[in-house]
Formats: C-alpha cells, structure tokens, sequence
C-alpha cells in the first residue's frame, strides 16, 4: 500500500508552487525567526539576573527551577490552550510559553556554568581586589560563559522547532506551511517547511557554535 | 458564572468520564500511543547507543545524526507520516518513534563513555571477560544517565501525542484540538489541564522510577554535568 501511495501520489515538490510562493514562504520565515529571536531574547533577559540569584541565594534554586522545571514539562499546545481564554489568539499567547521554556534551560545552565567556576579563581579575585559585583562580571561570568552559550544553542533549536506549533493559534513561522500541508492535502508546502525547519535549526546551531569559539578561543573544547 | 467555574463543572459533568470522547478513553489512547513509541524507541536506541558507548566508534557521527534529527519540528514529522502513512495509530506511533529516538541514543553512548577507564581495567584484570564487563560492570554504572535519556524520551513523546489530535488521532489532544475548532473554550481548557497533569505525572512518576533503579552503590554519585545536555523539548 505504501508503494502504491508513493507511486500514486502526486510529486514532494511542486516547483511551479515553490517560484510563485516565494514571498509567502519568506514572510513565514521571517515570522519563524522573529518569533525565536524574541523569546531568546527574553529568555537571556530574565535567565541571567535569575539564575545568579538563583546561584548567590541557594535557597532560591529548588523554587526557582521547580517552578520553570514543572512549566518546561507542559506541552506547548497545552499552555497555549491555558492561555487562549485570557489572551486570546495574540502574539503574547505564542511567545509566553516559548519564554518561559527557554527561561528554564538557560536558567539551569548559568547556574551550572557559576558553579564550575573553579574556588581558586574566586580566592584570586578576591585576593586582587575584586569587589563581589566586579567579580562576578568580570571573572565569574565570562568563566561561565562556556556553559550559558550551550545553553543558548538547546534553546535555539528547540525554540524553533516548537515554534511551528503555534501555527494552531494562527502563527507557526513555517509551521503555517506544514499546516496549510495538512489542511490542503498538499505535500509542497508540507515538505517546504518542514525541511527549512530543519535547515534553519541546524543553521542556527553551526551558526551559535561559530560564534561561541570566536567568542571564547579559550574554550575550544566545550 | 466565572470561567473556571464552567470548567469545573466540566470536570464534574459524567457524561464527560464516559464514551468514545470520555477522559478515561482519551487517557487510555493517549497513555498508548506514548508506551507503545518509547517501547519501540528503546528497543532501537538503547542497543545502538550502548554498542556505540562500549565500543568507543562512531560516538560523533551518532551524536551528530542525533542532534540533526531533533531539529526535525516534530509537527512536520507527524504531518509527514499521516501523508506518507494515512490514518490510524500506525503513522501516528511512527512519528513519536522516530522522536523517541535521539535523547536515548545519544544519553546512552555519553553513559558508556563515561564510565571510568580504570574501573574498566580493574574489571579485566579481576578476570571478567568482555560480555561479563559490559553486564556487570559498565550497565549497572551507566543506569543513571540512560534512565534519565528515557525519562526525557518519554516525557517529550508523551507532550508530543497531544498532537497526534492534529492528524485525527486520539489521546487527550482531542479536547484541545476540537475545543479550538468549535470555540468551544470550557473544553480546550479543561483538555489543556489534561494534558498538563499528564505530562507533569510522567516526569514525577519516571523521576521516582530512576531513583528506584539508580544501583545503590553509586547514588550518592555526583550527576554528571554533561546531563544538562538531555534538556531537550520537542512539543
């Protein structure tokens, strides 16, 4: 039967649908890496101050990655169900859940990255006159930088890969492609999609991985 | 009446606890769908991940076919395997195999090569002859760390069968999925809290499970850091 789907079955891609839907697919496109962008950045935003607190005050850490860690185990599709009544179908629906999942990773990986900061180091620091607030920016952090910017690439793929979801409440990047697949029936759209996903997934991997050795020559191994 | 309030009532209505569209059936689809794709998944991943580990080869090309693979949004993958596939649990079991795969692959090589080589030395000079090693010695070290990949496995199939609704399958999705198509908020929501306990019962019952599993003897063992690589969400 499967054969007989494949061999039926009109072509993966359409190419005459592909040239004249360009402009559609870079406006999904550039919905998909605006939507990722923007709960990164929120993400960084709240993850750092949060997860150094979460580092100075200990007591901080299990309410701290107990509460990002239960809303990480939510699926997406649920908390924007959850959100839908009070927010409706706005952007801020999409990108609540999508900052509060990269919240948690990052969170955990900059408290991973502190406390790999080796205690001869702080001693030297504070030895050479390093206020607290001098230390941490200008020793602990940079040391830690290593363990955030892993942190960073998870969430940048999986960002994106949760991204098309929101395709279900009207957004989705190149989500909408894959849904306009399955609503129509129709593989091109479906395949365009899903493979530029994939390609800006990886694209954004290499690209961060890049940037991390150009960063922190130090570092390579990591 | 408030909003919560008519989802409360939801709950309470017993016409929605019985039928083809009760609780306990979604639940039982759903809870299917998710076992029958992590059993599936690890009877592929954990022996490739483990043989990969032991033996040392071909550690990177595994982990780079991993990391290529969860970069596949997993609602393309589901739409892809109706198209392919059609209708049915089929298809749909397929595609969160296919999920399932790359957290324990790649959870399971890092566990074998991290155990520590003179502990592997000591085992060959007690005698132990390389099968022995690899069952006494190496599996009982590297428990944590791949029951932690199936953990993350299955947590994120049992997320990403919510989608399954999507592509006319069942499982508590069908509240979200049918509740968002007919406007209907009271459904979508209650669904969502569904779908949300589940998800949330997964993670508490498997973490309780990896514990119970974790040999005695290496407990009290530090977890190692290269765990926070396992973060890895796919619905």
């Amino acid at each position: 039967m499967a054969a007989a789907l494949f061999l039926d079955a009109e072509p993966w891609v359409d190419w005459s649908w592909v040239s004249t839907h360009v402009p559609t697919v870079l406006g999904d496109l550039g919905q998909h890496v605006e939507l990722t962008v923007i709960s990164l950045a929120a993400g960084v935003v709240i993850a750092l101050p949060l997860g150094v607190a979460a580092y100075r005050w200990t007591g901080l850490r299990l309410p701290t990655l107990g509460l990002f860690g239960a809303f990480y185990t939510i699926p997406s599709i649920a908390l924007f169900a959850l959100l839908i009544p009070y927010t409706g179908l706005t952007t801020a629906t999409a990108l609540i859940p999508l900052i509060g999942y990269n919240v948690l990773i990052l969170v955990r990986n900059v408290i991973v990255g502190l406390d790999e900061v080796p205690r001869d180091v702080l001693d030297a620091a504070d030895g050479m006159g390093y206020r607290p607030l001098a230390r941490l920016l200008q020793v602990e952090l940079p040391l830690a930088l290593p363990a955030i910017l892993a942190g960073v690439r998870v969430a940048t793929v999986s960002t994106i890969g949760i991204v098309t979801i929101t395709a279900v409440i009207g957004f989705g990047g190149l989500g909408a492609l894959i849904l306009q697949g399955l609503i129509e029936s129709f593989h091109t759209p479906l395949v365009v999609g899903a493979l530029m996903g994939v390609l800006v997934a990886n694209f954004a991997d290499v690209g961060l991985a890049a940037g991390q050795r150009w960063l922190l020559p130090w570092a390579r191994s990591e | 009446m408030s909003f919560l309030e008519q989802v409360w009532r939801w709950f309470g209505d017993a016409q929605h606890w019985q039928g083809t569209d009760g609780v306990p059936t979604r639940l039982a689809e759903h809870l299917h769908l998710s076992a029958e794709s992590v059993f599936i998944g690890a009877l592929i991943a954990l022996p490739i991940g483990i043989a990969l580990g032991h033996y040392g080869r071909f550690g990177n090309l595994a982990i780079n076919v991993s990391n290529t693979g969860r970069a596949v949004p997993s609602f393309g993958l589901l739409v892809i395997a109706f198209q392919v596939f059609g209708l049915g649990d089929g298809p749909i079991i397929i595609a969160l195999t296919a999920l399932a795969i790359p957290p324990m692959v790649t959870n399971s090589y890092v566990a074998l090569r991290e155990v520590d080589p003179d502990v592997k030395e000591a085992a060959r000079g007690m005698g132990y002859r390389e099968l022995a090693q690899l069952l006494r010695v190496e599996l009982p070290l590297s428990v944590p760390l791949i029951m932690a990949g199936i953990r993350t496995s299955a947590v994120q199939v049992v997320a990403t069968a919510t989608l399954a609704a999507l592509i006319a399958g069942g499982g508590f999705g069908r509240y979200i999925v049918d509740g968002l198509a007919t406007q209907d908020y009271t459904k979508l929501f209650a669904g969502a809290v569904l779908v949300a306990l589940l998800a949330l019962a997964t993670e508490l019952s498997l973490s309780a499970a990896e514990r119970a599993l974790v040999p005695r003897g290496i407990r009290l063992q530090r977890a190692p850091t290269k765990r926070r690589a396992t973060a890895f969400k796919t619905a």
